[in-house]
């Protein structure tokens, strides 16, 4: 360790034993050599760079496509942790999607004064075209995943739900891959569970997900924005590993009330579609009327019943950074349980003791905004500059509702491979799961994120984060 | 398949030959330049013709240099036809169409585009311009065998391969309307060190000096010449091959969707016509014209194919 480290390491106890999952591997990697690693290291990117895993970032017109850091160190957890995690996972998915159905609907959560009003009303997220209608199968958030962060032995917190478009898991299946090919003997010594089925299974439940009245084998499509999304790789990587078309809202039109890609042989129908563009540029028509890249008209045929979209428009009503406050409400309001993983405290700009709380414990608390994500716009308080932290109170005072803060949790750490051995570095991980009538499945494992930098406690890729293959043992 | 993604396939393709296309002119202006020493200019001006891209040229540069030419030709990403924009544009069309390409030819174009971006960061000096002229050569060769050895032979391939020969006629006649004065027969002052020397050029330009002179036992004259480009289809980048391997490519694709299309109808035109001439009667109708008509037909050809298979909206 090059440091001391305060916080938990999910790999290193302090008084320099190894927690059990990692056991094995520590065996393993005191007997390897560091340059061979380093070696591998080097290997792995270059892998990347040519099968071009690369993601763009947004604002950097000469950067373009950049690789997201790849660390050779797994992360790996038990599989009495998984269980545990897994379930509480299941059920905090289960209450989002009661929660969106009742939200659409007959809105007992709020009869019942769990959740104020105005909060909906008044939330660019709630969608009215969705009152009263029930997507295909009941479900809403066919694709979640969710963002857990940890402080110790037994404490997850749920940093966020991502019930839109999580993006990531291309990345959890490209690391395993690359870690298969570059040291194939730590799979024998360490009983991993598979994480390879999830495109497949995508697929089945997607296809358990089609509209009643679609005969045979459903057809599925991705919808992606075009090749300057950032994640475009992850698209292209999905349908191909599924077996799909990747199709662009130019592709596709609606011919006799159903939605339909233009192929070399003529229009073909589409049954369900896994878009992975925001309801806001969905269908011009109906949404925001300057989309080049949705479909006019995709809503009305959506509430004919005639396409399942996953995931369902309307549904960042649950990853509401403002509603998140409320989950633990929601979930035993769904339930009848309480929540098994831990919410982290939110406070509420919007509410004025709040608000006065938060601008005076500036340095100390995270502050987001509301629909903000990729780690943009955000104000990390303990790492803030005295003039950043003052620029950002200026702007939080102009709309408060706009926020909400949080302490600054200290995140475990998961060591790296650097320069001078192993280092802790700031994790989270955001596992994958499915959702359809034939019931819920999470694939073992997810997207860990590590901050590459020393003492840096933001992951995102964005923000030069770097990512690690997660193991989930079988015991 | 998504019309879309055959139009993808069909660009990237066209790219990638174009690229190649231009590295061999680059190479044979080259050549000509170092055997020559008066009037380097005006072959470097028709190398700039012959690319097709003058206008873009004229607009930026008022003479014809020889590294004016060759930076604008390699390495300007203004000029749509330089080898590093037709590396970018065949990698963004295969990224587009990603899902439809095999691992290998994907990572082909990818490391290709890699590596031409690296090498082409700075002016290619005149004594590394050999060096980076074979590179691009044999990246090529390597996308090329990636195709031929890993995709299956589905309208995939089909499109692919429609798209090279498209190119590949378009290059190839284009060749020969900026030089045809060359190939008259009645400019034809027989082995004239000057003719000898274009003759060689355009040879050049398709790789071809060696095959050509195999084939006719050194026999060198303007209406061989003409006869070996346009007619012999031994011969991988002659007008009478690349006619059949658009051809022969359209028809699977007619075959495999159970449908013929109007561009089944123009090629099989354009191939009729060029099995009824020999050089002679090409001769009579006048070189430049049957050129020029050519040029115009494939064309067409092009157009009418985006069309049937609806490569846009």
């Amino acid at each position: 360790m090059d440091q001391e480290n305060k916080h938990f390491d999910e790999m290193l106890l302090n008084s320099d034993g190894v927690r059990p999952p990692y056991q094995e591997y520590q065996k393993w990697f005191s007997s390897a050599d560091p340059n061979r690693l380093i070696k591998k290291s080097k290997e792995a990117e270059a892998f990347f760079r040519r099968t071009g895993i690369t993601f763009n970032v947004y604002g950097q017109a000469a950067a373009q496509e950049r690789l997201i850091p790849f660390d050779l160190i797994p992360r790996i957890i038990s599989n009495r942790e998984w269980t545990r995690l897994s379930k509480g996972i299941e059920q905090r998915v289960r209450a989002i999607n009661a929660f969106l159905h009742d939200i659409y609907n007959r809105q007992e959560i709020l009869r019942a004064g769990i959740i104020p009003v105005e909060l909906i009303a008044q939330n660019e997220a709630f969608l009215p075209q969705m009152i009263g209608f029930t997507p295909p199968g009941g479900v809403y958030t066919h694709i979640v995943g969710t963002d857990i962060v940890r402080t110790g032995e037994d404490d997850f917190f749920v940093l966020e739900d991502n019930a839109r478009t999580p993006s990531g898991v291309s990345y959890m299946l490209e690391n395993r891959e690359t870690m298969l090919q570059m040291f194939p003997e730590l799979f024998t010594q360490n009983k991993v569970q598979p994480v390879s089925n999830y495109p497949k299974n995508l697929r089945r439940s997607l296809e358990a997900c089609a509209p009643s009245n679609c005969e045979g084998k459903p057809t599925v499509a991705i919808l992606t924005p075009g090749i300057h999304n950032s994640a475009y790789f992850e698209h292209s990587f999905l349908a191909d590993q599924m077996g799909v078309e990747l199709v662009e809202g130019h592709d596709l039109r609606v011919v006799d009330g159903r939605i339909a890609m233009r192929t070399t042989q003529g229009y073909k129908v589409i049954d369900v579609i896994y878009r992975r563009v925001d309801d806001d540029y969905l269908d011009p028509l109906n949404f925001n009327p300057d989309s080049m890249l949705g479909v006019p008209g995709i809503m009305d045929v959506y509430r004919a019943g005639n396409i399942t979209i996953a995931n369902a428009p309307g549904t960042g009503i649950a990853d509401d950074k403002a509603i998140y406050s409320y989950m633990p409400e929601i979930v035993e309001f769904y339930t009848g349980e309480q929540a098994i993983l831990k919410n982290v405290h939110t406070y509420r700009c919007s509410e004025p003791d709040a608000l006065a709380y938060v601008l005076e414990h500036l340095s100390e608390l995270v502050v987001k905004e509301v629909h903000g994500s990729g780690g943009y716009g955000m104000l990390v308080g303990p790492a803030a500059s005295k003039k950043e932290i003052a620029a950002f109170a200026a702007k939080l005072r102009k709309n408060p509702s706009n926020y909400i803060a949080q302490p600054t949790l200290s995140l475990s750490t998961v060591p790296i491979f650097a320069k001078k051995g192993l280092a802790p570095r700031h994790v989270d991980l955001r596992p994958f799961v499915l959702v359809s009538p034939m019931g819920m499945d999470i694939t073992p494992g997810g997207l860990t994120r590590v901050a590459l930098k020393q003492g840096s406690l933001v992951v995102n890729s964005s923000q030069g984060g770097g990512t690690k293959d997660t193991w989930v043992l079988e015991d | 398949m998504l019309g879309k993604t055959a139009g993808g396939l069909y660009w990237m393709f066209r790219f990638l030959e174009r690229g190649e296309n231009t590295a061999r002119l680059i190479e044979a202006g080259f050549r000509i330049a170092l055997t020559r020493s008066n009037d380097n200019a005006s072959e470097w001006k028709s190398v700039v013709t012959t690319a097709g891209v003058r206008r873009g040229y004229d607009a930026k540069y008022d003479s014809y240099d020889a590294h004016k030419v060759v930076d604008y030709l390699l390495r300007d990403t203004d000029n749509s036809s330089s080898v590093i924009s037709t590396a970018q544009n065949a990698r963004t069309n295969a990224r587009m169409v990603r899902t439809a390409l095999t691992t290998e030819v994907w990572e082909a174009v990818n490391e290709n585009w890699m590596t031409l971006k690296a090498l082409m960061k700075r002016p290619i000096a005149e004594t590394d311009l050999p060096a980076v002229l074979g590179h691009i050569r044999r990246s090529s060769a390597l996308v090329r065998g990636a195709m031929h050895g890993t995709m299956l032979r589905n309208d995939v391939y089909d499109f692919a391969q429609v798209g090279t020969g498209l190119e590949r006629a378009d290059n190839t006649a284009r060749i020969i309307d900026v030089k045809y004065y060359t190939l008259l027969p009645s400019a034809s002052f027989v082995g004239s060190p000057l003719d000898n020397v274009q003759w060689e050029t355009i040879l050049r330009s398709v790789s071809a000096h060696r095959s050509f002179r195999w084939l006719n036992e050194g026999d060198m004259t303007s209406s061989n010449i003409a006869e070996f480009l346009i007619l012999d289809s031994r011969f991988p980048r002659s007008l009478s091959f690349t006619s059949r391997m658009i051809a022969d490519n359209l028809e699977f694709l007619a075959k495999d969707y159970r449908s013929r299309m109007p561009c089944n109808d123009l090629i099989d035109a354009q191939r009729d016509k060029l099995r009824q001439h020999s050089i002679k009667t090409i001769f009579e109708v006048g070189l430049h014209k049957f050129i020029n008509d050519f040029i115009s037909d494939n064309n067409a050809i092009g157009a009418k194919i985006e069309l049937d298979y609806r490569f846009n909206g």
